[in-house]
Parts: C-alpha cells; structure tokens; sequence
C-alpha cells in the first residue's frame, strides 16, 4: 500500500475530560480498504480515539485529514460525518420502524426517493432484515437491532466505518453470525473500518492492523499476528494472551542464542541481547508442549522443563493449564491430551518449548 | 341533590342551545390559554432542550430552580405580574392590565417552567450517545434537535399537556391580572367562581362541564398526535 492510499490521519490528538488528558496520539493513520482494530482493557481510551477519528469529540488539539483535506471548519466536519459512519455499542435505533430507521441518514441527505428506497433495500437484504422492514425498530432482537443499525450506517455508502464494540452486547451465536456477515459486507464492499473492541479474538479475525492501547497512549501497533508474537512490553504481553511473562537476566550471549537466568533455571532463547541485560520473556501457551515423565527425547525443543501442575482451568473446547517449573508456566491443551496424558493438579508432568518460541523483550 | 340534578339539566340546556355568552367565555378560554401554552412552548421547549445538552457550572442549581417554577402558584405569579403591569409598574406603560394580553402574560409564566423542566427531564433521559449517532448519521445542528425532540415526542407531548392543563384550570392569576371583565376577560375559571359566589350553581356546573370537556378534548388530540405514527 502507497503513502497515497492513506484516507485518514490524525495528528497531535489531545482529548481532555475535566481538563484530565485522556487522549495522547502524536499519529494515527488509516488506509483505503484498511480495518484498524483499537484494543485495550476497559478505560484505555478506545472509543474517545474512535469518537475522536469520527470527529464526534471535541479537541483540545490535533489535525484531522481527510483524503488531505484538513477537517476543521463546520462545513467540513459535516461533510466528513457524511463520509463515514459510525454504529455504536448500542444499536441506537430511532422509535420508529427498521425501514424508517435504515433510511435515517439518507433522508439527512436529502437523497431522492428512488434511490433512497433502492439503497435501504439493498441494505436490508444484505443484512438479511428485509422481513423486518415494517416492524417496530425497538421491538427488535438485541441482534437484529444491531443489524438494523448496520445497515443504516451502510445505508449511506460511507467510504469510513466506525464500529465501537459493535458486538459486545450480543450473545456469542448472534455475535458469530454477524461478525461473518459484517465480514462479507467489508470485503465486498472495500470500506476502510475502524473498530474497537476489547475481545482480542473478534480482533485478530479483522484487522490488518491492531492498536494496543492504555490509558489513553497507542502503545503498540501493528499487523495483529506481530503483536501476538512480539509485544513491545509487559502490558501488550499479557494483554495478547501470552500467557507466560517472565522476568530474567541474561547469562550467556552466544551467537544468536542466549542463556536466560529466570529464578534458579537457565531458558534458552533465541536473539541479540547482551549478556547482562535484564529482560521480560514472553512465551505463547500454544507453543508449550506437555509430555508425561521420560518421554520428550525425540523432540526437538531445545527447553524442557519437570514441573508440578498447579491449576488446570477448563476454558471451553480446551484447557488452561498452569505449572510450576521452578518459574510459572502456562499452557493450552485439549481434553483429549489431558485424558492421555492423565493430567491432573498436584501430578508431575514435562513442559517443552522452543528457543525460537520465545519472545525477549529487554527490561526499559 | 335536586341542586345538582338541577345544575346539570340547565348546564345541558345552556350547551345545546348554544349560549352566546357561555361560548364566548368558552372560545376565550381556549385562545388565552391556547396562545400561553404556545408561548410557553417556545421559549420553555427551546431553552429545556438546550439546558439539556448544555454542560456547564450551576445546572444543576438552574434545573432545581425551573422544577421549582413547575409548581408556581398562580397567585403568586398573579401579584407579581400584576406589580408589573401596574400604571407605576416596570411595565405599567404598556397599559396591559385587565386585558386578554395580561392573562396570557401570567399564564405563560406559569406554564413555561412546566414544559422547561418536562423538556429536560425528557431530553436527558434519551440514550446518552442518541446526540452523538444522529450527528454521525450526517445531521446538521437543527436536524440533530429535531430528531432528539422527535424522539422524546411522547415526553415532550406530555409537557404540552401539562402546561395547558396547568393554566386552562388555573384561576388565581387569571383575576388578578385578567379582572373577570364581561365579555373581554372573563374566562371559564373566573366566570364559575363568580357564578359560584352568586349562588347560580347550575351555570357554575355548566361551566365546569364545559372547562372538563374542553380539557379532555385538547388532550384527546394531544395523544393522538402524541401516539401518531409510532409502529406497533
């Protein structure tokens, strides 16, 4: 993608509430086709900065650019909300009918009957609420209301959507079904999409690019697969499901490959950090392999770790398990593999992983 | 009880016969109060919408003031219109007194606490984001108002309704400002209590009849539109 395609920028943004900085972004750019996913723990400032992109929140400062052109004047801001469209957490919806409400922006507009009725239509169909046109829009299922307030933000063929946790109210089969048609919709459609969630899965399944946020600061962004395995500190770690975050020292610098002191034991990492240095080792449960006593010798791990179970936390289809190792370890494993291996909390069990599995971050 | 039996046959009479001075107190009534209920509307609708949006220090003192104003007793806002309007009055030059103007002056002020408070109460209590999602459907300032009013429509049809039920049925400022002038100021509320004074409770009911029926009437309406075009 060219610097061209950049259709968004925002720069120096400073959002105040009660005079508190809650918004500190020195730039943030989006893309034409791009979906930009803001994630972070509740209260990090998600939805002020995606408020903020939409230009529905007032600045302290900051430049807003729209295809180059600076947003700054009420002319302008009307003209870029009429660009984009934003669906919030809750659906919105106006105490009338879906047709009406699907119709909303366009009737803002002033478009034409014609096509006017043309663009609901197709809106209702392509969330398949046609058969609710005429219903009341407030008697509506929490996700067929969500559907309907979609539709109307697609309604007016905004080149930018905003979604702010679109789903998290719903139920996780509704949530499911929506998502693969939001998904279609957005791949169709070629729109550039903002969206902020606090479910990192309902991330990764979107972006193509995320940003972690905290207390107001976009501390990492990037493709979603490199933050997941290479956070930048401790907080985007752990936030990403590493699972494991260790502190350690490092011993030994070899040639590409370190020797890590992390309590009593010695890890074997991958990387190009001096000998001394402290460091945060991050370690993906998935990359964590648990066999019974004795019977690692074929593989080619080059960290094997006895170590008690500690916990074993069903978590669905899998199950978390933790272990002392001398140090914390965590691991994800099937209930297949948990019957085989005869796992249970306080048995004897070998965990191993790859120097290559894990991710050094050096101590600030 | 033959009084009242009797009050209700002569009120019966005094209506189908269609007693000019019964339907011209009647139609009075219903323009003074008609047009304060309409001015009340526009500054109490106006000023409660924008309070509500508005952020800033001491609103919430202003909206304890305006619910106070909700409950304003007609006497009292009678006196102080009347020391208005007095000929050495602050106002006394406007020669208002005793006339049809005074009265809806008195009962503007009574009702447009009434619709300001109702008006905040029902804008503050739409979604909070509602301002944010019409802005970001494209909606300029005026169209973001009118949609929020439209959506606080059942609300707000209420403060319509309060405020004239408020001052078709009040009395106290109405004489005091308004003089119960035969034929210029004497409006339903004044003409039964003097009628009542007088002993004549048959007219008195008549009266009453008419100001009940008037009340429902205006209302039955109100909640038609009120109800208008909300899907089932």
């Amino acid at each position: 993608m060219s610097a061209s395609s950049v259709i968004l920028e925002l720069n120096n943004a400073d959002v105040r509430r009660g005079g508190v900085r809650v918004l500190d972004v020195p730039r943030l750019c989006l893309r034409q086709g791009e979906i930009l996913c803001l994630v972070g723990p509740n209260g990090s400032g998600k939805t002020t900065l995606l408020l903020t992109l939409a230009c529905l929140l007032e600045r302290a400062a900051g430049e807003l650019s729209f295809r180059g052109r600076t947003v700054a004047d009420r002319a302008a801001v009307l003209a870029y909300r009429r660009s984009t469209a934003t669906v919030f957490q809750e659906p919105l919806l106006f105490d009338s009918t879906v047709y009406a409400n699907v119709a909303a922006g366009l009737k803002l507009r002033g478009t034409p009957r014609q096509q006017l009725r043309m663009r609901v239509e197709e809106n209702l169909k392509r969330f398949s609420i046609a058969h609710l046109a005429h219903r009341a829009a407030r008697k509506l299922s929490g996700g067929e209301a969500q559907r309907a307030s979609l539709a109307r933000a697609l309604a007016t063929s905004p080149d930018i959507l905003f979604l702010d946790e679109p789903f998290s109210a719903l139920d996780p089969p509704t949530r499911e079904a929506l998502l693969d048609d939001l998904e279609h919709v957005i791949r169709d459609t070629g729109i550039a999409v903002v969206m902020s969630s606090h479910d990192q899965a309902e991330a990764l399944r979107l972006a193509d690019t995320m940003a972690v946020m905290r207390q107001g600061l976009v501390v990492q962004a990037g493709p979603p697969e490199h933050i997941m395995n290479f956070p930048a500190d401790e907080f985007v770690a752990s936030f990403v499901g590493m699972g494991t975050v260790l502190k350690g020292r490092v011993i030994d610098a070899g040639s590409n490959m370190l020797r890590v002191a992390v309590a009593d034991t010695m890890i074997e990492c991958v990387g190009n950090i001096q000998t001394g240095r402290q460091v945060v080792l991050c370690i993906r449960p998935e990359n964590v392999t648990l066999a019974a006593p004795g019977s690692h010798d074929g593989d080619s791990a080059r960290n094997h770790f006895t170590g008690t179970i500690t916990r074993i936390i069903p978590m669905g289809h899998f199950l978390k398990v933790q272990l002392d190792c001398g140090f914390f370890l965590a691991t994800h494993i099937t209930h297949h593999s948990r019957e085989a291996l005869g796992l249970v909390e306080g048995g004897t069990v070998v965990a191993s992983f790859k120097a290559t599995a894990v991710h050094l971050i050096p101590h600030a | 009880m033959d009084l009242i039996f009797d009050g209700i046959r002569h009120a019966i009479v005094l209506l189908v016969t269609l007693d000019r001075e019964t339907w011209g107190i009647t139609f009075l009534s219903l323009q003074i109060s008609g047009a304060a209920t309409l001015v009340s509307l526009l500054i109490g609708m106006g000023a409660g919408t924008a309070l509500a949006l508005a952020d800033f220090r001491g609103k919430r003192l202003l909206v304890s003031i305006i619910n106070t104003g909700m409950g304003l007793p007609p006497v009292v806002v009678g006196l102080f219109v009347t020391i208005m309007l007095w000929r050495n009055g602050p106002l006394g030059f406007l020669e208002m007194l005793y006339t049809p103007g005074a009265i809806i002056l008195a009962q503007s002020v009574i009702a447009t606490p009434i619709v300001a408070g109702i008006t905040v109460a029902a804008i503050q209590n739409l979604p909070r984001n509602l301002r944010l999602q019409i802005l970001a459907l494209g909606a300029t300032r005026l169209q973001m108002l009118w949609l929020l009013m439209r959506e606080a429509r059942l609300p707000l049809l209420a403060a319509v309704m309060a405020g004239f039920g408020g001052v078709i049925s009040e009395v106290g400022a109405s004489i005091m400002v308004g003089g119960n002038i035969k034929g210029y100021t004497r409006v339903l509320t004044t003409a039964t209590v003097m009628e009542t004074g007088m002993g004549n409770f048959d007219i008195a009911i008549a009266l009453g009849i008419i100001l009940l029926g008037l009340t429902f009437a205006v209302n039955y309406v109100l909640t038609l539109v009120q109800q208008h075009d909300r899907p089932r």
